[in-house]
């Protein structure tokens, strides 16, 4: 590879709007990469970079996007919580202690039992995979930021409200309290504003959370240092794909339920309601395609912390690299077939128990190949223990047996012995400790020195250690014989005399033990550090990218690397010496902005360079509105649920159209090694293409379970359609379908033709649009307006699918107008046509959300 | 001697461990125990418990060990077939092997268990936080009313169809069948056949909303020819002795018929508990109370304490003996 001869990376331009293909020599070449940068000019760039990453200072931090900022707000936010949640735990189990205790009251003790999961869950095991993924990703993958850092910035903002509120409720004692599963009719029984707490606080968080794994997916896709193909990524990074990816399939479904939930709730539809052909156990199943992939979700990225871990410890490359890959994305695949597990007592046929049975157990399969590789690992390595390896070896020892009593629960008639039982709520935090909490503390022990340049105390380690894992199995054990010989779970008290006293007793003395073992954890990870001696660059002598930054510059990456290998610190020469001098792309910014470069998906061509956002306001504004959106209507504040809903959607608006204008002074520039890239694409090539691409995915997906409802209610329901029910009125619901087809053709053309050099046509058929898109809502709805929601779930399910797709038409409006604005005032145009592209993207999902909706809503029920 | 010696030193390992297995085998008791079981599905279920935590016993020990072989007693290289031939032995076939018995013979014990019984048949609503029970016996035209416990014959399958009231319960009798839930709108069975005489405890198992907690049952297995006996008693309504008494007058004073079924008065309540029988019950309030009347005065003076968000009204302005006199009467309808 000697040759400096340019390959050309992307088509020629067609005509002058597309943009210029990269130039110059790549992949470098030994030589390139060994050219010494000279003292001066290093000493120069390193200013720049510095200054344009200096992050602000004083309260306007607040105002910061960089990911190692909000990843430490992040984390530190979920680890709040999670001490939140376990002191509700400590609290129980006070009340547990003793039979016949009045510690807590009935109403205080399920408000605490609820909090404890749902904050558990919703506050602390996901957002903790996005908080550290977003803390840590860049620095896996050599780049200076994520893709969209003010969408990272609103995600923090939008989480730290919603928990807030969630877990506040708790304080004034109006907390929900029916279960973090929210089971109807109890719940929508339940009184005061509890399950709309529970129900707007965490749909909100979980926009948050898609929002983040959106953000990471596209991270994960085009942020990848050149030379990294994707069979090269740190497994790190293929993690955060998979459970990226199952985010975006589970969390949509519970949205949807959540819809339909609070549609229940607020105007009486009868969605979960029998008497009127609604049914509860739907909520079940929306809820568990969602809870159960959920349980993966938190397990995966903790996996993927040991595959970060193992190597380092074993001193060797991970064994079975694709081994590890394929069953990561297998679990993913396979999570969501089980979801049946959670409702073996259900009286479901016994048929599908033995169906979901079997593949409960297949999901051992994958889980055990990824163990066995780690082991595997260690075998060929020359092992060297320490700190986190401890807690990697306790994570082990209380996975697999959380495991292998999963394997038990699994088989469905003895769930039915021991379902609702404390026998699984060990289960349950065996799995949860061994597989999660575990696993991500030995993550902060092994990644200290990368967030902070410091190590934490390896005696202050040892100790919280062995406090919390004594503890831990001290409260867990006996609970599965607590749970076999009778208690079920969720009761707020119990009579004595059951066998059950002494083991309640030995739980609640062992929750104390694992409170001491955080209460050190905590301590560590806050004690004031600065007299420390600084953490050497490479302490634990890992191979992977992240230990090549320096931490006290929040640059990220001086320059980014040309990546070989999976372990670059092990097998490239001079890695850390030649990125940390600058011997990599963008070393510079000559044109202070803050810059990142993009790589093709697959093989990590470079292929752009993108401007990343400064610190700004606007989304800590845009989430504070959306907060009120989603916090008013509690309180039955709609007016202003609404006016706050329009200036967040306003804010978003002012936000996109600031930067969708913000074109680059040049055409191309000097990434470095020779290479001179892009600043500015769009389509298929630009990040934000990729971010409508995953973001329509799990909109999809939600409204994909509200399909479901349809076919659910009409095989388990034999009354649906009622006889002699009102259908939707056929002709307009058709004439609405044309509406919407015509306006996207129109939203497809204006694309084009302005592409094409004609924005004038363009700018016509986003004018026309908007207003057949406005008819065609409206003639939808129309074609509704004899069915009454109230009465039956038929026309209650037909208008939640109409309610659903007028608010998409609502947005697809808006974003014809954007374009039309940007048109209009030329600051779109052929050359500058990302928007145009991202918003046809948008429509094509529309689009085809509004030809199920009219089949669904006027043809399926005739055939009916 | 030889051979005494020998039994000594076998004995005392056995001496030792003889009180613990003794001790465990205690905490496994209990009347809502699923470790001493009294039924034919508790008891399979019971077997396949313990032969699930024998082998993960021993599969924990095996993966665990292999950890703490490979990083502490040998933690130098070794060779990489040895490694991959690991991954697919332990991640592959290992799994493959246990899983295929596991659910042959778990899954195998599955249909026997949900087949509808050929034995006596019964309808056991949830309501919240209270069971009601009817027994349907062979060509029985209306069924025999009850409530908060269950009377099941020894040595026969019966089916017990499960209705909910209000909102999602569970019906669970750990000692002699495992668990179904009780879903509104829905009708599901679960069959369970005794085979012993004796008292279990059986309590709701999905949460049910503020009281979940204080939801339980008494049930009672007895030999076919007491059931019957038993049933047919149950099947009368109160005695003319009742009817006359001062505790009946009272009864009706009060309005308790509004809400409470007496058989054989005009009380046709269907809101709460059929009565007819209470003090025949082991338990009074599913399962919170013991049926004395004492107790009995407790709970109709103020049910909020005992159960919180209960329907039934505090009667606490009743006086002292006027309460004692009712609650002394109904203890008394056996």
């Amino acid at each position: 590879m000697t040759t400096a001869d340019p390959p050309r990376l992307g088509s020629a331009p067609a005509d002058l709007y597309e943009a210029p293909a990269p130039s110059g020599p790549y992949p470098p070449t030994e030589e390139m990469l060994a050219e010494p940068v000279k003292p001066k000019l290093r000493g120069a760039q390193e200013d720049r970079l510095r200054k344009v990453w200096e992050g602000p200072k004083g309260w306007r931090i607040l105002s910061d996007v960089n990911n190692q900022t909000v990843g430490v707000w992040y984390s530190a936010t979920c680890f709040a919580f999670m001490l939140g949640a376990g002191v509700l735990a400590l609290l129980m189990r006070v009340q547990l202690a003793v039979p016949d205790n009045d510690f807590l009251s009935a109403g205080t003790y399920n408000q605490f039992y609820t909090m404890h999961g749902s904050a558990m869950m919703f506050l602390f095991a996901v957002p903790m995979f996005e908080a550290v993924s977003i803390l840590l990703l860049p620095a896996f993958l050599s780049a200076r930021d994520l893709p969209f850092p003010r969408l990272s910035a609103f995600g923090y903002w939008s989480f730290l409200v919603g928990g807030v509120f969630v877990l506040g409720s708790i304080l004034f004692g109006v907390g929900p309290q029916s279960g973090w599963f929210m089971y109807p009719p109890v719940s929508m029984q339940e009184e005061g504003m509890g399950p709309d707490i529970w129900l707007l606080g965490l749909s909100f968080i979980e926009v948050a959370s898609i929002a983040a794994a959106v953000e990471l997916i596209v991270g994960v896709l085009k942020c990848r240092p050149p030379g990294m193909r994707v069979n090269l990524m740190p497994l790190y990074a293929w993690y955060v794909l998979v459970v990226g990816g199952m985010i975006l399939f589970a969390f949509p479904p519970l949205i949807a339920g959540d819809f339909l939930f609070e549609l229940e709730r607020a105007l009486g539809w009868p969605f979960f309601n029998p008497e009127k052909g609604g049914d509860p156990l739907l909520w079940q199943h929306l809820f568990w395609i969602f809870g159960h992939p959920e349980v993966y979700i938190i397990f995966l990225p903790s996996i993927a912390l040991t595959a970060m871990v193992v190597p380092t410890f074993a001193r060797h490359p991970i064994v079975g690299y694709s081994w590890i890959v394929l069953s990561a994305v297998g679990t993913g695949f396979l999570s969501f077939g089980l979801w049946v597990h959670h409702m073996f007592a259900t009286g479901l046929p016994t048929m599908s128990l033995g169906f979901f049975s079997a593949a409960s157990e297949a999901v051992v399969i994958p889980t055990g190949i990824q163990l066995f590789a780690f082991v595997a690992t260690l075998m060929v390595g020359r092992v060297k223990m320490g700190l986190p390896m401890l807690w990697i070896a306790g994570s082990l020892a209380i996975f697999t047996a959380g495991g292998l009593t999963g394997v038990m629960v699994a088989v469905a008639p003895f769930d039915w012995v021991v379902h609702d039982t404390y026998f699984v709520v060990a289960h349950l935090h065996y799995t949860l400790f061994g597989g999660f909490v575990f696993p991500v503390i030995a993550g902060v022990y092994y990644f200290a020195p990368v967030v902070t340049g410091k190590m934490l105390s390896e005696r202050l380690g040892r100790w919280a250690f062995w406090l919390s894992f004594a503890g831990f199995n001290i409260t867990f054990l006996p609970m599965h014989l607590t749970g076999l010989v009778g208690m079920p779970r969720r009761v707020f008290t119990y009579p004595g005399g059951l066998g059950w006293d002494w083991l309640n007793m030995l739980s609640t003395v062992g929750a104390f033990v694992i409170a001491a073992g955080f209460a050190v954890l905590a301590w560590d990870l806050i004690r004031p550090k600065s007299k420390e001696p600084k953490a050497p660059r490479n302490p634990w002598e890992a191979g992977t990218l992240e230990w090549s930054a320096d931490p006290d510059e929040s640059w990220g990456a001086r320059s980014v690397p040309y990546v070989t290998s999976r372990y670059p610190l092990w097998d490239q020469d001079e890695f850390v010496e030649r990125a940390n001098a600058g011997q990599g792309y963008i070393p510079d910014a000559p044109e202070m902005r803050r810059e990142t470069l993009i790589t093709s998906v697959i093989d990590a061509r470079p292929i752009q360079v993108l401007r990343v956002a400064e610190p700004t306001w606007i989304t800590l504004v845009a989430a504070f509105f959306t907060a009120g959106a989603f916090i008013l209507p509690v309180f039955h504040l709609y007016t202003l649920a609404g006016v706050s809903g329009a200036l967040a959607i306003a804010t978003v608006v002012v936000w996109l159209y600031r930067s969708a204008r913000d074109h680059p002074e040049a055409e191309t520039k000097d990434a470095g090694l020779g290479l001179r890239l892009p600043l500015y694409v769009s389509g298929p090539a630009a990040v934000g293409w990729w971010g409508m691409w995953i973001t329509m995915l799990g909109d999809s997906t939600a409204f994909a379970s509200l399909v479901f409802g349809v076919f659910f209610y009409w095989t388990a329901r034999p009354d649906f359609p009622p006889e002699g029910a009102v259908h939707a009125d056929l002709p307009l619901a058709l004439a609405s379908l044309a509406l919407i087809a015509v306006a996207w053709a129109l939203t497809l053309g204006a694309r084009m033709l302005n592409t094409r050099g004609r924005p004038w046509l363009a700018t016509l058929c986003h004018a026309i649009g908007p207003v057949l898109t406005l008819a065609g809502g409206a003639a939808l709805v129309l074609a509704v307006r004899d069915l009454d929601p109230t009465t039956h779930v038929y026309p209650a399910i037909m208008w939640a699918l109409v309610v659903w797709t007028t608010a998409h038409l609502g947005v697809g409006v808006l974003m014809q107008l954007f374009c039309l604005f940007g048109l209009l005032t030329a600051d779109f145009g052929p050359r500058h046509d990302a928007p145009l592209w991202n918003v046809a993207l948008f429509w094509h999902f529309l689009g085809l959300t509004a030809l199920v909706t009219v089949a669904c809503v006027a043809l399926l029920p005739r055939l009916l | 001697m030889q051979r005494r010696a020998g039994t000594t030193t076998l004995a005392a390992p056995v001496r030792r461990v003889a009180p613990l297995a003794l001790i465990l085998l205690a905490a496994c008791d209990g009347p809502q125990s699923a470790l001493s079981p009294g039924g034919e599905d508790a008891i399979q279920l019971g077997w396949l418990f313990w032969v699930m935590l024998a082998g993960s016993v021993v599969l924990w020990l095996f993966i665990n060990g292999l950890f703490f072989l490979v990083t502490r007693r040998h933690p130098h290289p070794m060779s990489r077939k040895l490694a991959e031939g690991t991954i697919v032995a332990g991640g592959i076939g290992l799994p493959l092997v246990v899983l295929t018995s596991l659910l042959a013979y778990g899954l195998s014990i599955m249909p026997h268990q949900r087949e509808p019984g050929d034995g006596l048949r019964l309808r056991v609503t949830g309501e919240e936080w209270w069971w009601r029970v009817e027994y349907w016996p062979e060509g029985a035209t209306e069924p025999v009313v009850s409530a908060n416990e269950v009377r099941l014959p020894v040595g026969q399958r019966s089916d017990l169809e499960l209705h909910a009231a209000d909102v999602i319960h569970s019906f669970w009798l750990p000692g002699i069948a495992g668990k179904t839930d009780m879903i509104p709108g829905r009708v599901n069975h679960i069959s369970m056949e005794p085979v012993e005489a004796g008292t279990f405890r059986g309590q709701c198992a999905e949460f049910c909303g503020l009281s979940h907690a204080l939801m339980a049952f008494q049930a009672v297995t007895m030999e076919p020819a007491d059931f019957d006996g038993w049933l047919a008693a149950e099947a009368e309504g109160i005695s003319e002795n009742a009817r006359q008494a001062e505790g009946h007058a009272i009864f009706q004073e009060q309005g308790c018929g509004a809400c409470h079924a007496l058989r054989g008065t005009e009380a046709r309540g269907e809101v709460g508990p059929d009565l007819t029988h209470v003090g025949g019950r082991g338990t009074l309030a599913a399962g919170v109370l013991p049926m004395t009347a004492e107790a009995l005065a407790d709970w109709i003076a103020h049910p909020e304490a005992f159960k919180p968000g209960v329907e039934m009204p505090g009667y606490n302005h009743m006086d002292e003996a006027e309460l004692l006199t009712l609650a002394t009467w109904l203890e008394g309808l056996k």
